[in-house]
């Protein structure tokens, strides 16, 4: 009953995927006076492809303006891609007049970064829970009651609960309220954005645990987006790496965070504070260019230490993917890779 | 160099009053820096460090104040100062930047105005004068063009850059303590290590101690020589930043440094899961009696609920407060 009315007759090729994005691209245009004279183009996102298979957490990764939120965003029907293919569970989301919200809701749900803002205070959480259910058709009041309560145990706390404010809560009792929320509808996919950083540290690990827990027994898949790639690292299947709008790495975990193949994934891999070494950090130079003006070539050449002539000038690298699947978008990746980068071992 | 240390705390304790009732928000803080040193204030929202810093600093406002213990500044007290006096220090001797520089600045000031104002009042400077050395200010920070830079607000310029000009401003005056409270955590990681090196490359040039107050625990231990680890109010272990990873002792810096998702850590452990410190942290107006951590604890026996345990000194060098330590 819950069949979204608008199937576009989408066959399901490969049944171990249940996301597929094709050449994504967001484009926002800024400015501009009258008749849009000097408007200018932001590319948030630009060709991106990802795949997420049933039941893994594919780790997004990449410094702030990388274009991971508004990845994150269009799979969630909540912007308007420019361009691109984004099939969830079998159907194309995008290439729509107007996208079925309702339908999107009951297969892909996100948990927020800071559980303090994103939970309305004026609601108790069994009103926060109730609602996302009466809007997709559950009324009976006894259905409505087990599933929140249900849905309270899924994430650590007890149903008598459920009648209290958010402020009655601690920060990592919110989040399991916002990992509640996302639940609630039984969503296939949940797209995880930061969700430990606003968190106590004493507390991340709980979360961490119980986000991999309910993936096993909910037969959930993941979108870990996060600038913490410990985090990262310990959640993801497979990770793909972000910058200026494209992805410039993308591979299973091990092999990502092992062997780092672009030099920006090095960089950001390096630049993580050792504890046990006083050794300076590494780093980059520069920050991250201004997407409004990308530099030519590939768009990490200005900040990167391996960069040649090539590097800049157009068109820039394309992500090729190696026979093991690890892809990356690096005209000097081999030569690199010669001079091979490990990350220092633990004690 | 003299005896004295460059700072010195002993038995600070921080007051926090509610309208009906004072409670202890920090208590029993004591440490010391020596001039050029690194010192590192480690825990949770909530724990303290923070409030200590701007004691430190003559920022505390109602409902904080100075409930007790001594702070000494190159052997002088301080925690009495006249607001003048400490006026005077802070920016001129001691200096703080802070998390999120967006709010730190004046918005409606060019960032170099905001340096040269430190010239200004602190060292007698004309505008003029003032306005050239701002700009040298912004260079030593490695702000490209600052010559044009310094006509910017700060919404024209990114987080690094923020905290660019805030290390200029703090560094203004060559300070002896520079106190930086979360410095890069509203940054990315290749900006925080921007920063961080800036900051440690500075200072070490001029000689200048950093208190650096953090949650993150990796990024103290990088920076810092020694590190103390605050829980609700209390500093419950101070070591040598090396040991504080390698060999813990009080349980909660044991279950912090455990819980941690490492990098690396995942294949070594050969799991995800991750080693987790149960329960919440405690809410000022509710300290738990004895060990503030005994209700979290898995090592907690009859008298961790009673008494708050004493200063046990660890080998090499450093302190922990836990009745059962390792």
């Amino acid at each position: 009953m819950h069949e979204p009315q608008d199937r576009l007759g989408e066959t399901r090729p490969d049944d171990d995927v249940i996301l597929s994005v094709r050449d994504l691209a967001v484009h926002f245009p800024l400015g501009g006076g009258l008749l849009g004279r000097g408007r200018r183009l932001l590319r948030a996102v630009d060709g991106v492809d990802l795949t997420l298979k049933r039941g893994e957490c594919l780790g997004l990764v990449g410094e702030s303006g990388s274009g991971k939120s508004t990845v994150a965003l269009s799979i969630l029907g909540l912007l308007t891609p420019t361009r691109g293919r984004i099939v969830l569970d079998g159907q194309v989301v995008t290439n729509r007049p107007s996208v079925d919200r309702k339908a999107l809701a009951r297969i892909v749900q996100i948990v927020f970064q800071d559980p303090y803002a994103s939970l309305n205070p004026r609601q108790t959480v069994r009103r926060t829970l109730e609602d996302p259910l009466r809007v997709h058709g559950v009324t009976a009041k006894s259905e409505i009651e087990d599933r929140v309560a249900k849905m309270l145990r899924h994430v650590g706390l007890r149903p008598e609960q459920a009648d209290r404010y958010p402020h009655e809560f601690s920060g990592g009792q919110r989040q399991r309220i916002g990992i509640a929320r996302a639940l609630i509808l039984n969503p296939r996919i949940v797209i995880c954005d930061e969700p430990v950083s606003a968190l106590d540290v004493s507390i991340r690990a709980q979360i961490i645990n119980l986000l991999l827990e309910l993936k096993e027994t909910l037969g959930l898949s993941y979108i870990m987006i996060s600038h913490d790639l410990g985090v990262v690292e310990h959640m993801s299947d497979k990770v793909a790496v972000m910058y200026l709008g494209r992805i410039v790495e993308n591979g299973h975990w091990r092999e990502i965070f092992e062997r780092p193949a672009h030099p920006y994934t090095q960089a950001l891999i390096a630049a993580i504070p050792d504890p046990l070494r006083h050794a300076p950090l590494a780093t980059t130079g520069g920050d991250l260019p201004n997407p409004l003006n990308p530099p030519n070539g590939c768009a990490f050449s200005p900040r990167c230490r391996y960069a040649e002539a090539v590097c800049r000038s157009e068109p820039g690298p394309v992500l090729e993917t190696r026979v093991d699947g690890h892809a990356v978008r690096c005209w000097r990746s081999e030569e690199i890779a010669a001079a091979s980068f490990a990350p220092s071992p633990l004690p | 160099m003299t005896g004295a240390p460059l700072i010195e705390v002993e038995d600070l304790r921080i007051d926090l009053d509610d309208g009906s009732r004072r409670v202890a928000a920090a208590e029993g803080i004591s440490f010391r820096i020596d001039r050029g040193e690194t010192f590192g204030l480690v825990g949770e929202s909530g724990c303290g460090k923070s409030i200590t810093a701007l004691a430190l600093i003559g920022l505390l406002r109602q409902p904080l104040s100075i409930g007790g213990g001594v702070i000494r500044f190159e052997g002088r007290e301080i925690q009495h100062l006249s607001a003048a006096r400490q006026r005077d220090l802070r920016g001129n001797r001691i200096a703080m930047i802070f998390q999120e520089p967006m709010t730190a600045l004046n918005p409606v000031s060019p960032v170099g105005r905001q340096i040269a104002e430190m010239f200004v009042l602190h060292k007698g400077k004309s505008w003029r004068e003032a306005d050239r050395l701002a700009v040298e200010a912004l260079a030593s920070v490695r702000v490209p063009a600052p010559e044009r830079r310094v006509k910017d607000y700060p919404h024209q310029l990114s987080g690094g850059m923020r905290q660019r000009v805030m290390i200029a401003i703090a560094l203004a005056c060559g300070p002896d303590l520079l106190i930086a409270d979360e410095p890069t955590t509203a940054l990315d990681v290749t900006v925080q290590a921007e920063i961080i090196e800036l900051m440690r490359n500075l200072c070490a040039e001029r000689g200048t101690a950093i208190l650096m107050i953090s949650h993150d625990l990796g990024l103290v231990a990088n920076v810092c020589r020694r590190v103390a680890v605050m829980y609700a109010g209390r500093i419950v272990e101070e070591r040598g930043s090396a040991d504080i990873f390698r060999a813990p002792s009080h349980p909660y810096t044991r279950g912090l440094v455990a819980s941690l998702p490492r990098l690396g850590s995942r294949a070594a452990l050969g799991r995800t899961r991750l080693t987790e410190i149960a329960g919440v942290v405690p809410a000022i107006t509710n300290f738990p009696d004895g060990c503030r951590f005994n209700p979290r604890c898995a090592q907690a026996t009859d008298i961790c609920r009673t008494t708050a345990p004493g200063a046990d000194l660890l080998d090499p060098g450093g302190l922990v407060r836990c009745h059962h330590h390792a």
